[in-house]
């Protein structure tokens, strides 16, 4: 059966992004990389976290802040995997043009190439919550954890996460810089406003509406309510939100940035074929 | 009606150029292409011939829907390459020479197969077809080679095939035998020249800046400079137009400060150009009548330049090229590049 455009695009690149991803070296390389690298990112917050509370594991703010950094890696993995593909194929591997002249539809092309980075992001996410739970005590019971909450709440999420990519990749497709700043730029933004690491209660007052319009803030909320329960509960700011409330914020909040997402890659798509920007290499 | 491939009328594109930081204020306008159109049927093996920044390319990002026109209409396969873009993608396919894109990690096989995907084509039949045109290119060993280890001339084979392998109905070649060697160059043209003799509803449009190779493929020519279409014909049309002139090339001895515009002004001098290299100098003349040949011998041997080997020839499309323009196709793109 002949697939759809779509179909085709997305199955294609999600392929393609795989092959990228897990090829570039050695499988017992590349099975070392993925366990080392998410676990020392999150040994680094751990040291410091045990310095200045003088090791207060027991507190609340440890699991908070340690699921919060440990499920901010999609951010990290899946918005930018969606966006760095635009560079990655006008830069690099020149074939941006190809894809563009080809019977491609760019946005499910470049939802597809996000996939990879989502799975081994997802290996990440694994393997530092094993780790916190086998050796940082982080209170995390497999058999009391809310799983019907988790799933649709991580696949909201990630969706979420894919629109803001492509809202991201559509302003670099009109910029000639190969650096990806918009990525690094929004997801610091978010790190610093979704109450990733501290709750938004630590914020000045005039700051936490930022933190309040991120859907990141209440999937971050939902994750930890849904694996970690009253835990993520102790803090004031979203306490007086049910899961079910919390949710709806969510997936109303999805809903308009995918309405966003896809509406502000079209607006640069044009921009970018006016100004001739689809196959312009920077050349520095 | 006449079923066209592609049409373009008035067709133009202007870049505005920004100048650095510090010249912030300062835009100028680059005149990509002029007022282009041009009528391209089916079946035709089309060329666009003229030198580097000619226009040939973007004229190309704009038919293949890369590039938006600021002005005037291009139609591709019957739809409109800016407003049904996603009309004419699928019956259309390109490839850029000179460059070596494709993804490093990916086997040449993989590759081919990956963009064929992109068109839908079975996998089973874009794996028959990626076979035998990496047979005809002489590129069936490397298949399984990750394409960064190949070579950019292979890279570029390895490009050749995409373009082939999803029968396209219009087919776009932007300088495909850029960088090849004699024996590569010669494959592509056999296979350019079987492709569209194998279904008389291909058709091929070819830009190029190697006269012969125009000259020998190519249905019709569209000389192109500036942005600007001078001439559109059969190479044989457009090389009868010189057909009353006589065209002789003479290898000297350098020049010896002898200025180019003494031979031009002499009776019976149409348009002379000069190529200077290693000691030596090769000056071309198109000449109204054989016998201003002696006026020309005079003035050379009263200057001190020894002739070493003179001929004469037919019409090429160079020759037209001069003919149209004024310089050679070479001198033009150092004078766009000065």
């Amino acid at each position: 059966m002949q697939k759809s455009t779509f179909a085709r695009s997305f199955l294609t690149a999600t392929w393609l992004g795989w092959q990228i991803e897990s090829n570039w070296t050695d499988p017992f390389l590349f099975a070392v990389y993925s366990i080392v690298k998410p676990i020392a990112s999150a040994a680094i917050l751990v040291v410091m976290y045990g310095i200045i509370t003088k090791g207060a594991f027991g507190d609340p703010l440890f699991p908070y802040m340690y699921l919060g950094n440990v499920f901010y890696m999609y951010v990290g993995a899946v918005m930018t995997g969606v966006s760095w593909s635009v560079l990655d194929d006008r830069e690099h591997y020149k074939t941006l043009k190809y894809i563009y002249v080809a019977p491609v539809n760019i946005p499910m092309y470049l939802l597809g190439r996000g996939v990879s980075r989502f799975i081994t992001g997802s290996i990440a996410v694994f393997i530092t919550i094993t780790a916190g739970v086998l050796f940082l005590n982080v209170p995390l019971d497999v058999t009391k954890a809310n799983w019907l909450l988790f799933f649709p709440t991580l696949l909201v999420g990630v969706i979420m996460l894919a629109m803001m990519g492509l809202v991201i990749a559509g302003i670099t497709l009109t910029t000639v810089r190969h650096e990806g700043f918009a990525g690094e730029a929004v997801a610091g933004l978010l790190y610093i406003f979704s109450g990733a690491i501290f709750p938004l209660d630590v914020l000045p007052a005039f700051l936490r509406p930022i933190g309040l319009a991120m859907p990141t803030t209440y999937w971050l909320e939902l994750l930890r309510r849904s694996l970690v329960g009253g835990v993520a509960q102790a803090f004031p700011t979203l306490a007086g939100f049910s899961n079910l409330e919390l949710f709806g914020i969510l997936l109303a909040l999805t809903i308009l940035f995918s309405f966003i997402g896809i509406n502000t890659f079209r607006y640069f798509d044009h921009k970018a074929r006016e100004r001739g920007m689809i196959d312009r290499t920077s050349n520095y | 009606m006449e079923n066209f491939a592609l049409q373009t009328e008035g067709l133009g594109r202007i870049y505005k150029i920004h100048g650095n930081r510090k010249e912030k204020a300062i835009r100028k306008e680059l005149v990509a292409l002029k007022d282009v159109s041009l009528e391209v049927k089916t079946g035709e093996l089309f060329g666009l011939l003229g030198p580097n920044g000619a226009g040939k390319t973007t004229l190309i990002k704009i038919l293949t829907t890369l590039l938006a026109p600021t002005s005037g209409r291009g139609m591709v396969a019957g739809y409109d390459v800016a407003q049904q873009p996603q009309e004419v993608r699928p019956r259309i396919n390109m490839v850029s020479g000179g460059e070596s894109s494709g993804y490093g990690l990916l086997t040449v096989r993989e590759n081919l197969w990956m963009f064929s995907q992109f068109y839908g084509v079975p996998s089973k039949e874009a794996y028959r077809r990626i076979d035998s045109y990496l047979k005809e290119i002489g590129l069936t060993d490397r298949a399984h080679t990750k394409s960064s280890d190949l070579s950019t001339g292979l890279r570029q084979k390895m490009n050749i095939v995409r373009g082939f392998i999803t029968d396209p109905q219009v087919l776009f070649l932007d300088e495909p035998t850029l960088g090849l060697d004699v024996g590569a160059s010669r494959d592509v043209r056999r296979i350019i020249r079987e492709w569209l003799a194998a279904d008389a509803k291909r058709t091929l449009l070819l830009t190029t800046h190697y006269m012969a190779e125009a000259d020998e493929l190519c249905d019709r020519v569209a000389i192109i400079n500036k942005g600007q279409v001078l001439a559109c014909d059969t190479p044989e049309n457009l090389k009868r137009r010189l057909q009353k002139d006589v065209l002789f090339e003479l290898a000297t001895s350098p020049l010896n400060g002898l200025p180019l515009s003494a031979l031009e002004k002499l009776d019976g001098v149409k348009k002379a150009t000069l190529r200077e290299s290693d000691g030596r100098a090769e000056i071309k003349f198109m000449l109204k009548e054989e016998s201003a040949l002696a006026g020309v011998i005079n003035t050379l041997t009263s200057a001190n330049v020894k002739i070493q080997n003179l001929t004469k020839h037919e019409p090429t499309l160079e020759d037209v090229f001069v003919d149209l323009v004024g310089r050679s196709m070479e001198d033009e793109e150092h004078v766009e590049s000065d």
